[in-house]
């Protein structure tokens, strides 16, 4: 029963999942220092984009802010707590900026065309600061724009009132100046973390 | 309707397999039709919807909900790692495959598959423990939270998982459905039963562990935004029971498919009752 004996031998699986990730571990282990955020380079293609800007109704794309550092995040206006709690932390991380906040850019696109006129996300945006930027377009545009970055939006059932919920993509993508793609700030990153990536992409 | 039978993302290496497959194994029916050597219909068809399951697990609107949702993409490797590879084994393809090609193409093709190069890694990935190993290792692999991230955000890695899963299912369920018993070149039955049962321990493990954890452990899907809004933890939960259930199921009915084939067997070998009676 030599069969039985190797397979009692491997069987306790722990073992052999705590042997893989110590072998990622070890192999993520580079020269360079970590960042704080989730460290994403060469996952997610470059920025390119082309959408309506709230604050003026002009189409702008990729080169409208070419060497900043650019933060893409999908959101829509009457989220109740992602994208207000999301652009708060990035307002307060490139308040903070030693000298940088003027090299950095917080593009945020709205996926809920339907509600969010150029009005509405021209003021939802504003009321962050001046480094953040509303950006619309029709929903065949944003979805290929979605697919781009491997993220998707839907819409929920309206409730009596005409509410209705949006999933969206709860990450905020962090691009160098160059507009590679580099960082990705989840929801559970502190401002801390991510402001000294961003100290450290400005300083690049 | 013809929207969710459009790809969401077009991916020539599963068009381009799905296409030969199909097309090399009705060439191969065609073939053992006219040398009066037929396959039963079932074993055509099995391998028909095998084929069809991993089409459509990949190329039509289930790929984009798989990306986007945490139990789809349970399903979808329960399609590709358990369910195609194991209908498409059932549908002899030692016996179908070798008839598409004409006599001197598959002399040729048969050195190849025979020559040390090709048959001792062959050999060593099917070593029953090897095998066993394999099949819920690679579960086990891109289920880790961290590589898992990184798999559903980037394409190719993306590719690579399922392609991976997809592949290493048909050769742990040719291994198990091959009928082919230990006299003729294939695996005994009672160490298939064995492997059923090793690997359906773990992913039952696997499938608790992630359908009861009251932790948020694949953020990716919230990260990238779900198909609909659904919370994170129902999804978590279904996944995990996709996981654990229909996964630990397939062991069974794998073991029922090895247990038919191992009583053919026996009946076959066992001597004529008439002579018996009359000895």
């Amino acid at each position: 029963m030599t069969l039985f004996r190797l397979m009692t031998r491997w069987f306790p699986l722990r073992v052999v999942g705590l042997a893989l990730t110590l072998t990622m571990v070890l192999s993520a282990c580079g020269s360079e220092p970590e960042w704080d955020l989730r460290d994403v380079s060469g996952l997610l293609p470059d920025l390119d984009y082309e959408l309506e800007r709230a604050a003026d109704g002009a189409t702008v794309t990729e080169d409208a802010y070419a060497g900043e550092v650019r933060v893409l995040f999908f959101g829509f206006t009457n989220c109740p707590d992602i994208c207000p709690m999301t652009l708060q932390k990035f307002s307060q991380a490139v308040r903070s900026l030693e000298g940088g906040a003027d090299e950095v850019r917080v593009l945020f696109v709205s996926v809920d065309p339907e509600r969010d006129d150029r009005e509405k996300l021209r003021e939802y945006v504003s009321a962050f600061g001046d480094r953040f930027v509303g950006l619309r377009g029709p929903e065949p545009v944003l979805r290929d724009l979605a697919k781009r970055y491997r993220v998707t939006f839907g819409y929920g059932e309206p409730d009596e009132a005409g509410y209705y919920d949006v999933s969206h993509s709860s990450a905020a993508y962090i691009f160098d100046r160059e507009g590679n793609i580099r960082l990705l700030a989840r929801q559970d990153s502190s401002i801390g973390e991510i402001e000294r990536d961003l100290q450290r992409l400005v300083g690049q | 309707m013809l929207e969710y039978l459009a790809p969401y993302e077009f991916y020539p290496e599963v068009v381009a397999f799905c296409a030969l497959a199909a097309l090399a194994y009705t060439r191969g029916l065609r073939g053992r039709r006219e040398a009066g050597l037929p396959v039963a219909v079932a074993s055509a068809v099995a391998f028909y919807v095998g084929l069809a399951i991993t089409y459509a697990a990949m190329h039509t609107y289930i790929d984009y909900l798989a990306q986007y949702m945490f139990w789809v993409h349970r399903a979808q490797h329960l399609g590709l790692h358990h369910l195609a590879p194991f209908l498409m084994a059932l549908g002899r393809p030692h016996e179908v495959l070798p008839y598409a090609l004409s006599p001197g193409p598959r002399a040729r093709a048969g050195r190849v598959l025979a020559h040390p190069a090709v048959r001792w890694p062959y050999r060593i990935v099917q070593q029953p423990a090897i095998a066993s190993f394999l099949f819920v290792g690679i579960i086990f692999f891109w289920m880790m939270p961290e590589l898992h991230f990184d798999a559903m955000l980037s394409q190719d890695l993306y590719r690579v998982m399922n392609a991976s899963v997809f592949l290493e299912g048909l050769l742990f369920w040719w291994l198990i459905v091959d009928p082919r018993g230990r006299l003729d070149g294939g695996l005994g039955f009672g160490t298939r039963i064995l492997m059923l049962w090793a690997v359906m321990v773990p992913q039952i493990a696997l499938g608790a562990y992630v359908g009861l954890s009251n932790a948020e452990l694949y953020d990716v899907y919230s990260v990238c935004g779900r198909a609909w809004p659904i919370s994170p933890m129902t999804d978590q939960r279904l996944g995990g029971l996709i996981t654990w259930i229909p996964a630990a199921m397939m062991s069974v009915i794998g073991a029922l498919v090895v247990f038919r084939l191992w009583l053919r067997e026996s009946v076959r070998d066992a001597p004529p009752p008439a002579a018996a009676v009359e000895g």
